[in-house]
């Protein structure tokens, strides 16, 4: 005799997942918030890394800057200036949402398509000063 | 018709327990941030390229390591409230919940003691 299906075996209705959707870049912004956030944690250990060797004596300051001037080091320099750029220039788009201004539908969109702009720019922009000499002002 | 107990309406803590504590928190570290970041991304520009001696005199100046002591608390702080709402949202299981909010906090607490340390270490003794 066939079991009777169990509830739990039944074929349920699934509501749609994020995947299923056609991706409008708000949402692309709102996730980039939450995954640079997280990113910007692991960054958090790369400056407690810098102070750490700034305190402990020429050699390993010099091992640090070596480090973070070799290619690997500078790409994952740049995105975390980047990853930083984005959180900030996005946390003043939460801060202007919580006072009730930028929820317009074309508003969200600009604003969106600003930020990442903006970040891209912000983070080229800090190492292209930090290359061409402009930075360097506290040596 | 409301639900709630007449003690729960008055308490306003709502089902979080915690009111609006963790989301003005939030917003106030993350406002702070703004100032803050900006002085250190203009701090490591002009750091760019220094010797040892050039970034100890700059984190050993007051100003500058008060400011950069605010940075990396707040910047902690800001970070352990912005992820315990990850691990609420995507961990569902309550006793992986309080496993990674310890060792989350507990993660923060190391980094914010070193960086002090370190920072102590640069500035002091006074």
């Amino acid at each position: 005799m066939a079991e009777p299906p169990h509830a739990a075996h039944r074929q349920r209705p699934l509501s749609p997942f994020v995947t299923i959707y056609h991706w409008p870049v708000t949402m692309a912004t709102s996730i980039t918030h939450r995954v640079t956030g997280v990113g910007l944690a692991a960054g958090a250990v790369l400056l407690a890394w810098w102070l750490v060797a700034t305190a402990s004596g020429p050699s390993n300051f010099n091992q640090f800057i070596a480090l973070a001037s070799t290619p690997l080091g500078q790409v994952i320099l740049f995105g975390f200036t980047w990853a930083l750029a984005y959180h900030l220039l996005n946390g003043i788009r939460h801060i202007a949402w919580d006072l009730g201004y930028g929820f317009g539908k074309a508003t969200a969109r600009n604003m969106s398509v600003l930020v990442i702009v903006g970040s891209i720019a912000l983070a080229v922009g800090f190492f292209a000063l930090a290359y061409t000499g402009t930075g360097g002002y506290y040596q | 018709m409301s639900l709630e107990t007449p003690l729960h309406k008055v308490e306003g803590l709502g089902a979080s327990h915690s009111g609006v504590t963790h989301f003005w928190r939030q917003r106030v570290s993350a406002a702070a941030l703004v100032p803050l970041g900006l002085w250190f991304a203009v701090s490591v520009l002009g750091l760019v390229g220094a010797h040892e001696a050039a970034t100890l005199s700059f984190l050993s100046q007051p100003v500058n390591a008060i400011l950069m002591a605010a940075f990396v608390v707040i910047l902690l702080y800001h970070m352990a409230l912005g992820l315990q709402v990850v691990i609420d949202d995507y961990i569902h299981s309550s006793g992986q919940k309080v496993f990674l909010m310890l060792l989350m906090r507990g993660f923060a607490i190391a980094v914010g003691a070193t960086c002090l340390f370190a920072l102590l270490r640069i500035a002091g003794p006074l």
